[in-house]
């Protein structure tokens, strides 16, 4: 029954007024409850009091009702449900009785410990750093609340059970809810240390609970950036510059202004603001804008260009990510050499949520926004850089974000330092909400970087490889970001090599090299980042070896990683699953893939038919996964489904290209994407496992591309390098 | 002045005949489960109904629409609506959920007019939708799950 009260949902969020949906409410008082008053925005707020707040993460109310404060977006991963399982599991809760709250933004109280200080989600960390964190959190409350129990009823603490949500002393018969005890729970110190359960006791975790944003996300009850209203707000959309580089040199608002609904028109550094009484007056005033951009720094290539220089820089030696023995020099000599050469292109990640944030001014002279926030740190940081304010002074409530795959997690916090631009052009006299269009959320860049990949390898007599070189050129997505002093080290960005560099495959002599390219167009990561390429290429490349040498695809990867126990777990449990090595027609083909991205290990073998004219279909895909401890296996599926699709998108279809500086796509009638049609069976395989949980959100992504372009090998024995495969 | 009839009751809108019914619904009358994705018919996020039959709203003028009985994902209670709402939940089908309401609507829509669809015609149908976190695979799952629960 009240599992849907907190969870955003829309009729409570309209019917809160200054509350405004959930953890925004400021400076409530709940008497009675000193250490409540330590939240800095009171997100207890509508249990019922006294409340029991143990720590940053648990909210106990008189009512029964558990909140669980979540750290982390929920972009579709599933992260507050993960969250919450974790903090229930040592709770010894009932799952219905808990709900769950968007926390605010503080990097001391929500960093994500993987991060250092800083609050965001990315990485696919949210379950691996959290999981300590937060059964300790609802370990925490659990003792205490045996400790009151104990107290209550003068009886020895360890004669006190906990199970799904109720305290019970068998021998004198005595039983009270959380809630009868939260007042007494709250009134005793909070211990040190503290024991959690081993795998063994777990209850919650490892079942398929459902996700405490369900219905409200079937219903249309789910609250997202878009369906923020704010007294008097106007609606802002921005014209941007055509190309990259390019800037305003003036413009005319005098039409614009004529449009019923249009408020104002403001130039900022981005682009002219238009603002309007709602989202249709903007957008017709910004149709009537006329701007006179001026080009003079204008980025005047295309990705005809692009390609062009990055095959030229295929022929040179970059720095070195990982080198090994002597390839170059049995490269030199061998009489064969296997080679090719791979080029992915600048891909969107095109969530269907458009970019989007609200923000107004604060009486006392902070700013508080709404949105998706995903580095809620790094945003704050921007915002307060953009407006002379202190960090502390932003206060950022993250709602649902409408898919990100990346996006929101921009180094320059961009859509957000708009919105704050915005507000700072109009003097913050409304609150604004920002809206982009599908066309400014396909143009604006910030794509997974072009790159291209020469692959190359000496064959021992064996068959076996004896020399690999995968040389890389392409952007570096952490070079002048905030990220760059922790993923750059001696000129390679890690984030360009991930997934090569730290290649499995047993050959002894082995270079990574990366050149670093540089180019005005914005670049970020995007749904498993280094892995979107390098996952491709080595994973097919190691095919083409197979089949070289004329082996099995399966027997050669295995014969390689001898030393990769989670690797070969993975790979032997979708082989077995699938029909591999039975019969198949001539114009269908099986294929493999296994590749570790995030700490999480993913095997696929697909099967893919062949069609007259070229054309392919996927038909199905046997996935297998080990990523540690499974906290939800029906979570764990939706996501290995999801990464996939979303993989597979990028094989198939989605490809952004750009001419003279400007994008050429904007609408999902140029960027094409994945769709039901296209969507294979899949049947998810989870490693058991007692290690700790590791992420599950990217990992899927990178495997499908390769699996399905060895499997269209199988057929026609060709190298499929040049994505996206849209015909064999 | 329009008069729109919306989940059963009349709203007056004063607003240009032009405008999409989306940014009418949304913004005017302030029902925010239809969303917007493309806005060039290309994605389904703001599927509707419209006397039963599912429509793009973001390129349907407000005008085309007088009279006509407009059924969003906030007055979707019908026994098909309720049948796929269901299956929806069952098979755990949203992720962040944005694309959802569309979906909902577009399978409610198909099932209305073909209760018993083959596994091609769910997939082409529903193939009007895009979901970026590529539910696709429980969305046609659940598709025949609602098929299979009203039939
Ligand atoms: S918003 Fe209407 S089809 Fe995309
Ligand atoms: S559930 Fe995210 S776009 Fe469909």
């Amino acid at each position: 029954m009240s599992t849907r009260i907190l969870n955003l949902s829309r009729r409570e969020f309209l019917a809160a007024g200054v509350r405004a949906g959930v953890g925004l409410t400021l400076g409530l008082s709940l008497p009675g409850v000193a250490r409540v008053a330590e939240t800095p925005s009171g997100q207890s707020g509508t249990l019922a009091p006294p409340v029991f707040a143990p720590n940053a993460f648990v909210r106990i109310g008189a009512d029964d009702r558990v909140a669980v404060i979540a750290k982390h977006l929920e972009m579709g991963q599933g992260a507050h449900t993960g969250m919450a399982t974790l903090v229930a599991e040592e709770l010894d809760a009932r799952w219905p009785q808990i709900e769950i709250l968007a926390a605010p933004a503080d990097a001391k109280r929500y960093n994500n410990l993987f991060w250092g200080p800083a609050q965001g989600t990315g990485g696919s960390t949210a379950i691996a750093n959290a999981f300590e964190q937060m059964r300790k959190a609802g370990a925490t409350a659990r003792a205490m609340l045996v400790q009151a129990a104990a107290r209550a009823w003068t009886v020895p603490e360890q004669e006190i059970e906990v199970s799904e949500g109720l305290l019970r002393h068998s021998a004198s018969q005595r039983q009270a809810t959380f809630g009868e005890l939260a007042a007494a729970a709250a009134a005793l110190p909070v211990p040190d240390e503290i024991a959690l359960k081993a795998p063994a006791q777990f209850k919650l975790i490892g079942q398929d609970l459902e996700r405490k944003d369900l219905w409200p996300k079937i219903d249309g009850t789910a609250v997202f950036t878009q369906d923020v209203e704010r007294p008097g707000m106007l609606v802002a959309v921005v014209a941007h510059p055509p190309r990259f580089g390019a800037k305003v040199r003036s413009f005319d608002p005098v039409e614009t202004l004529k449009q019923p609904g249009v408020r104002q028109v403001v130039s900022i550094p981005s682009g002219i603001a238009v603002l309007g009484d709602h989202y249709w007056a903007a957008e017709l005033g910004r149709r009537a804008l006329k701007v006179d951009w001026d080009e003079r720094a204008a980025m005047v290539e295309g990705s005809a260009e692009i390609s062009a220089q990055y095959r030229r820089r295929l022929e040179q030696p970059g720095v070195a990510a990982r080198a090994e023995g002597d390839p170059d020099t049995l490269l030199a000599r061998a009489a064969r050499v296997v080679r090719a050469d791979y080029a992915f292109p600048f891909l969107a990640h095109a969530a269907m949520e458009p970019m989007n944030c609200v923000i107004e001014r604060r009486g006392e002279g902070g700013v508080e926004l709404w949105y998706g926030a995903q580095v809620q740190t790094a945003d704050q940081a921007a915002v307060a850089r953009t407006l002379g304010l202190e960090p502390t002074q932003v206060r950022i409530n993250t709602l649902f974000a409408g898919g990100s795959f990346g996006r929101r997690a921009n180094p320059a916090s961009d859509y957000v330092v708009e919105a704050a631009e915005i507000l700072k052009a109009i003097e913050g006299r409304s609150p604004v909400k920002l809206v982009w269009s599908r066309e400014d959320d396909m143009r604006a860049g910030w794509f997974r970087p072009a790159y291209m990949h020469r692959m190359e390898a000496v064959l021992g007599e064996d068959g076996l490889p004896v020399a690999w070189r995968n040389r890389i050129v392409g952007q570096s997505i952490a070079a002048g970001t905030a990220f760059e002093s922790l993923l750059v080290e001696e000129g390679v960005d890690a984030t360009s090599v991930e997934g090569a560099a730290n290649l499995p495959y047993d050959i002894p002599n082995l270079k990574v090299e990366l050149q670093t390219t540089e180019l005005p167009v914005p670049i970020q990561w995007w749904r498993s980042v280094g892995s979107t390429h390098t996952g491709y290429a080595t994973e097919t490349f190691i095919d083409a070896l197979a089949r070289e040498a004329g082996r099995d695809p399966v027997a050669y990867r295995r014969a390689l990683l001898a030393k990769h126990p989670r690797h070969l777990g993975v790979l032997a449990l979708a082989v077995k699953h699938s029909q591999w090595g039975q019969p198949i027609a001539a114009n269908r083909g099986r294929g493999v893939a296994v590749h570790e991205s995030f700490n999480s290990y993913v095997a696929m073998v697909a099967e893919v038919t062949l069609e007259e004219g070229g054309r392919y279909r996927v038909d199905l895909v046997d996935v297998a996964v080990d990523c540690g401890i499974a906290v939800n296996p029906d979570i764990i599926r939706a996501q290995m489904e999801g990464g996939l699709g979303f993989g597979l998108s990028a094989l198939l279809a989605d490809e952004i290209t750009i001419e003279a500086g400007a994008v050429v796509q904007s609408n999902f009638s140029g960027y094409r994407v994945l769709r039901a049609n296209q969507m294979p069976q899949v049947r998810v395989h989870i490693v058991p496992s007692a290690e700790s949980p590791t992420g599950v959100g990217e990992p899927a992504t990178p495997v499908i591309g390769p699996a399905v372009a060895n499997a269209l090998a199988a057929i026609t024995g060709r190298l499929y390098s040049q994505l996206p495969v849209r015909t064999a | 002045m329009q008069i729109l009839t919306i989940n059963g009751a009349e709203h007056r809108i004063d607003a240009p005949p032009e405008m999409p019914l989306l940014w009418a619904i949304r913004d005017l009358v302030g029902l925010k489960g239809t969303k917007y994705g493309c806005g060039i018919a290309q994605c389904g996020a703001c599927t509707l109904l419209i006397n039963g039959l599912p429509q793009r709203s973001c390129v349907l003028p407000l005008s085309a629409t007088v009279g006509r009985a407009i059924t969003t994902i906030e007055g979707l209670d019908d026994r098909v609506g309720q049948a796929v709402k269901s299956a929806w939940a069952e098979l755990a089908v949203p992720q962040c959920g944005y694309c959802q309401s569309g979906q909902v609507m577009a399978a409610t829509g198909l099932l209305s007019r073909n209760p018993s669809p083959t596994d091609a015609e769910i997939a082409d149908q529903m193939a009007g939708n895009i979901c970026r976190c590529c539910t696709y695979h429980r969305v046609k799952q659940a598709v025949r799950r609602a098929a299979d629960a009203l039939a």
